[in-house]
């Protein structure tokens, strides 16, 4: 597999050409934005938190391949699931994009974003990938702290 | 004509493969290559004669103030400025701009007065209006562009008022490649009183520019676009503007007299030269302008005309892909951006990249701009001396591979 089609898995490319959870959430769901000021990525995060569970979410992107498809897999890989797993999958995902190494997370828990893997022969898009993801970490913090959220600006 | 096969073995850096493909580097509108000329001068001047200038007695120090004040002859030539204290050297076209902005702008603009701006500016030539406009509650406006991307110059006459002091424009879009006609907007600002100046970081490169046929007040550019290394910038004014100025950065060098209190200003163009400059790079952009005036302007900005016809032709045929820019090659500096209808110009550059072509790709430091296009960004080829037609088909071909590899994204 060349490095291009190892950036542009299949699966990447078809959470690309149909995003999951595309959209928003009316209030009381909270809003976040995310923007990565050099690829002129921009990004909406509708969150709505139940029970301690991800009861509902939506994305709205304007932006790349990378940054979309990373965020329509988040969305479906943290969809219902418990804060305290989210934030696991947090952790482990910026492991894997971040550690030379990569993570000690399994296969099965990280699914389908073990694909965006490729993107880390490609330091600038890195970034991408991260966007909604950072945006998710400022989410939570503001659901955790009870204050508004900042929006997320990538350097 | 230029021969390019003979430029092209001037510049090392072209005879590399990257990413197991020979390079095709058309993105010389973000930064030039330098050619061996120039290389070599560095390397002379670190090797050879690197000393501080205008504060040694010794011999080296001489001969550095010797080569870095030619190339203030040269340079003056170059644009055909009326005496070489005119040139400023600042770092890049952004201090250039700047130190009109405060030495000028604050100096001599207030409450009320209105600076004219075009849609098409780079954020260098923006930016700093902007600070001034909340600084001093100067009005900041703006002149459209057309459908076809060139000015909107039917807006002139009603944008250009008496309370207009300054016109900012730029001598070719950093995106669009549009060359806008500077000498008339110099004349019309003239004609109410105002001051013009040109931001010719893309235009002087690949067009020139002459100063007193344009007439203009100030004029900003850049080594770096010009075969010429980072780090030197120049600034050209008229002299009795300069004279009047502030000058915007302080310190060493620039002074004439020093007390603990107070101190006086050394005379233009020296008052602006705070600081030790970037001396080498100067020497060496010294050498790019002769190499271009080796080459002769008319014959760079043919070969860019002809690059760019057939760049538009070939990108014409590739199906889904929009381009932008006045889609003439007369009206058009070596520059063309492109846009795939639903795949985002960062992945376009990354596909792109892998067949070894470099381009640029995002917002090009023209946010406005993009606005007006309605869209995050583009991807942009630009093209200078050492381009030649067989690379603009590489870049097709690999229009087309990002195509097959994004097939289906947005049906």
């Amino acid at each position: 597999m060349s490095a291009v089609e190892d950036l542009y898995r299949e699966i990447i490319l078809d959470h690309y050409k149909n995003p999951r959870y595309k959209g928003e959430l009316p209030l009381p769901a909270l809003k976040v934005e995310g923007a990565n000021p050099l690829c002129g990525d921009q990004l909406s995060l509708y969150l709505e938190v139940r029970e301690g569970k991800i009861h509902e979410l939506r994305i709205r992107t304007l932006g790349c391949s990378i940054s979309q498809a990373s965020a329509s897999m988040m969305a479906e890989a943290i969809k219902g699931k418990e804060l305290k797993e989210v934030e696991e999958l947090i952790e482990g995902f910026k492991e894997m994009m971040l550690n030379k190494n990569g993570t000690s997370m399994s296969a099965e828990k990280l699914g389908d974003l073990e694909t965006l893997q490729g993107v880390k022969k490609y330091p600038v898009r890195i970034k991408c990938a991260l966007l909604p993801w950072n945006t998710l970490i400022e989410a939570l913090k503001s659901i955790k702290s009870q204050k508004p959220a900042e929006r997320v600006v990538m350097e | 004509m230029l021969d390019v096969a003979k430029i092209r073995k001037d510049f090392p850096i072209l005879s590399q493969e990257v990413n197991g493909n020979p390079l095709v580097y058309i993105d010389s509108a973000s930064t030039s290559q330098k050619p061996k000329p120039v290389i070599d001068t560095l390397v002379n001047y670190y090797s050879g004669y690197n000393s501080n200038i205008h504060r040694g007695i010794h011999t080296l120090s001489e001969r550095a103030t010797e080569a870095y004040e030619n190339v203030r002859v040269i340079v003056a030539n170059f644009i055909n400025a009326p005496q070489p204290e005119c040139i400023v050297f600042t770092h890049n076209t952004t201090e250039a701009v700047n130190c009109v902005a405060y030495g000028w702008g604050r100096k001599f603009l207030k409450s009320g007065d209105e600076i004219l701006l075009t849609e098409m500016e780079h954020h260098s030539n923006l930016i700093p209006w902007q600070i001034l406009s909340q600084e001093k509650g100067v009005t900041l406006r703006f002149l459209p562009i057309t459908a076809d991307h060139t000015l909107d110059l039917k807006k002139l006459d009603d944008l250009l008022t008496s309370r207009t002091k300054l016109v900012c424009v730029t001598q070719m879009s950093n995106v669009l490649g549009t060359i806008n006609p500077i000498k008339m907007i110099a004349k019309a600002a003239h004609a109410i009183g105002a001051k013009i100046i040109i931001d010719g970081a893309q235009g002087v490169p690949h067009a020139g520019i002459d100063v007193q046929e344009v007439n203009c007040d100030f004029l900003a550019f850049a080594s770096h676009k010009m075969l010429g290394p980072t780090g030197a910038g120049v600034l050209y004014g008229k002299m009795e503007l300069l004279e009047a100025m502030d000058p915007f950065l302080t310190g060493g060098s620039m002074i004439l007299e020093v007390w603990k209190e107070r101190a006086t200003w050394n005379k233009v163009p020296h008052k602006f030269e705070a600081g030790t400059p970037d001396i080498g790079e100067v020497i060496g952009f010294g050498e790019a302008v002769k190499y271009l005036q080796n080459l002769g302007m008319e014959n760079v900005r043919e070969h860019e005309r002809e690059m760019t016809s057939y760049a538009l032709e070939k990108l014409s045929e590739v199906e889904d892909l929009v381009i932008y820019g006045p889609k003439n090659p007369d009206l058009q500096g070596g520059i063309t951006s492109f846009n795939f209808k639903d795949i985002h110009s960062h992945d376009v550059g990354t596909v792109l990249d892998q067949e070894g072509i470099a381009i640029r790709a995002g917002h090009h430091c023209a946010q406005p701009l993009m606005r007006v296009l309605q869209v995050p960004g583009t991807a942009r080829a630009s093209f200078y001396v050492y381009n030649q037609k067989s690379e603009i088909d590489r870049l097709v071909a690999a229009l087309y591979k990002t195509k097959e590899i994004f097939q289906g994204v947005g049906s």
